[in-house]
């Protein structure tokens, strides 16, 4: 035998000559066999670098919003009318306001539809950002248990509310996360006049939704977003205690990331984008989203001419 | 937990689009990383389990420590690396499935390095020699030693791919979870838990171990005929 068994054994290839096969350890044939397996492991890892190119085609955004507006479906029928318009492709990341913001800071996104007016008025002031647009608002909403131990239900004004469980050392779950719940929950703090602290206080530094669900576990006290709290009330046993208040106003605001900042940034896509959420019809279909029955956001009302950019307003 | 296998079944059974994305992303990054991983990892490792140098011990630790490195931490370094304003912005690649094929790569090459160098090292002493004596060269003697600790190599990888396929930190700071294009199973079952969907999360669990499962199984295949033919190595 002049070459070491068939080539159909060595693997689907032939590749030349094989040496004779007079050699107990290192046999060419096996050692072959490890060269496809190299190739194809390298090919593996090939592919992977070339597998980009198709997406190149059509043309994106990139959106960076916070969970609740991901979480209440609302994108899932606004981003489709915007592309087919368009044909503009949003690519959506989802995170709190101040990890959003900060990701358009490092100029890796197109676009942010945060809820701060405050860190969104600081991130335009700082030159980041360009075109900022009111887009809705709904309202948040203070949840606690039935059994409501603060004995704030009802209450009218949030701060003193916020100030009762914290007399009462009623268990309070805070979002911790530089989100723009958590900065509404440190305005109010602030309004009720005390810095809270203590073990009935605690930070999570979580999403929404899974503080809710921790403050549901806890039958704790949290603050929570209209959207996100109508999203998970089937499944959770808080209930309302204080809404209503005009302190827990919730706008949503949209911004273009600068483009003198950061010039690689698509802005005139990013601007489409803003123009689609503010325009008639992109109003309409946030104003008509429903979930289980109940509306989520109202398109923001227009205010005559389209108020210039960059001018945002702090607080409420 | 029945509703969830239930729903695992319906969601594989309709080839389900939004799974069939997240399959292909995770497989995607996590078997081209573990591919790199072993490619780039395997020599390091041979030279570190074969060869006596100063500093070796010093890298053999330094793998071990790899392997402890939370993903988060991955993640983040890369973010700074990656991000527009970092060093390697000018890649524009922070937030497609490249970063993470990156990330993860990061990840699994200390595994690699670590487990397939103390197999190497558990081999016969003589068998460079011998390989030499044979008439190999440096690329033939170095092949010669990994097929010797192939179990631990193939140990190594799956154990590699299994870390990558499951991890979550990397996935979701370096890909974001963009739907249809960076989201991956794990990410996807991150962003379905904290929306509220548990059914919808545990399902996909089951698909990712599903999925996993078939990877194994393919690895074991693969390595069943050696198993007859050395029954003594193994």
């Amino acid at each position: 035998m002049r070459r070491n068994s068939c080539w159909v054994q060595s693997g689907f290839l032939w590749v030349g000559p094989q040496v004779p096969d007079h050699r107990p350890l290192f046999r060419a044939m096996r050692v072959k066999k490890l060269g496809y397996v190299i190739v194809v492991l390298a090919l593996i890892a090939l592919q992977g670098g070339c597998k980009e190119g198709s997406s190149s085609q059509t043309r994106t955004i990139r959106l960076a919003t916070t969970t609740s507006t991901e979480n209440s479906g609302l994108l899932d029928v606004l981003l489709p009318a915007f592309q087919n318009d368009t044909g503009i492709e949003v690519h959506v990341m989802s995170m709190g306001t101040g990890k959003a913001l900060r990701t358009a800071r490092d100029g890796n996104c197109d676009v942010v539809l945060v809820h701060d007016p405050k860190a969104e008025a600081k991130f335009v002031a700082e030159g980041f950002g360009a075109n900022r647009q009111k887009v809705m608002y709904n309202d948040f909403v203070i949840l606690g248990p039935a059994s409501d131990p603060a004995g704030v239900k009802g209450m009218k004004s949030a701060a003193e509310a916020m100030a009762k469980i914290a007399a009462a050392k009623s268990i309070f779950i805070s979002r911790g996360d530089n989100s723009g719940t958590h900065n509404k929950e440190m305005v109010l703090w602030q309004a009720a006049g005390l810095e809270p602290s203590g073990r009935w206080f605690r930070s999570v530094g979580r999403g929404m939704g899974d503080t809710l669900e921790m403050a549901d576990q806890m039958k704790a006290c949290v603050l929570v977003d209209r959207a996100t709290f109508i999203k998970f009330r089937r499944k959770i046993d808080l209930v309302v205690l204080v809404d209503g208040d005009k302190r827990l106003h919730n706008p949503y605001g949209v911004i273009a990331v600068s483009p003198t900042k950061h010039p690689h940034v698509s802005y005139n896509d990013a601007a489409r984008f803003i123009d689609f959420l503010t325009c008639d019809k992109g109003r309409k279909i946030i104003g008509d989203y429903r979930l289980q029955g109940e509306i989520l956001f109202h398109p923001w009302p227009k205010r005559g001419e389209q108020p210039a950019g960059g001018k945002g307003e702090g607080g409420l | 937990m029945i509703e969830a296998v239930q729903k695992a079944g319906q969601l594989l059974w309709r080839l389900d689009p939004i799974l069939l994305d997240c399959v292909k992303v995770s497989l995607l990054c996590s078997l081209t990383a573990t591919a790199a991983a072993v490619l780039m990892g395997a020599p390091v490792a041979v030279l570190l389990g074969r060869k006596h140098f100063p500093g070796r011990r010093v890298l053999v630790v330094a793998a071990h420590t790899g392997m402890a490195v939370p993903t988060v931490v991955i993640g983040l370094l890369l973010y700074g690396l990656l991000s527009r304003n970092g060093p390697l912005g000018v890649l524009s690649i922070l937030y497609t499935p490249k970063a993470i094929i990156l990330g993860e790569f990061a990840l699994g090459f200390p595994i690699i390095v670590a487990l397939f160098s103390a197999a190497a090292a558990g081999l016969d002493a003589r068998i460079e020699m011998t390989a030499r004596t044979l008439g190999a060269g440096r690329f033939g003697v170095f092949l010669t030693v990994v097929r010797e600790a192939k179990v631990g190599l193939i140990a190594a990888t799956m154990s590699a791919f299994g870390r990558l396929c499951s991890e979550l930190g990397i996935a979701m700071m370096l890909g974001g979870s963009i739907k249809h294009h960076t989201r991956t199973m794990t990410t996807a079952i991150a962003m379905e838990t904290s929306g509220g969907e548990f059914t919808f999360a545990l399902a996909l669990g089951l698909v990712l171990l599903l999925v996993a499962l078939g990877v194994n199984i393919a690895a074991q295949l693969f390595r069943l005929p050696a198993q007859r033919r050395h029954p003594d190595v193994l």
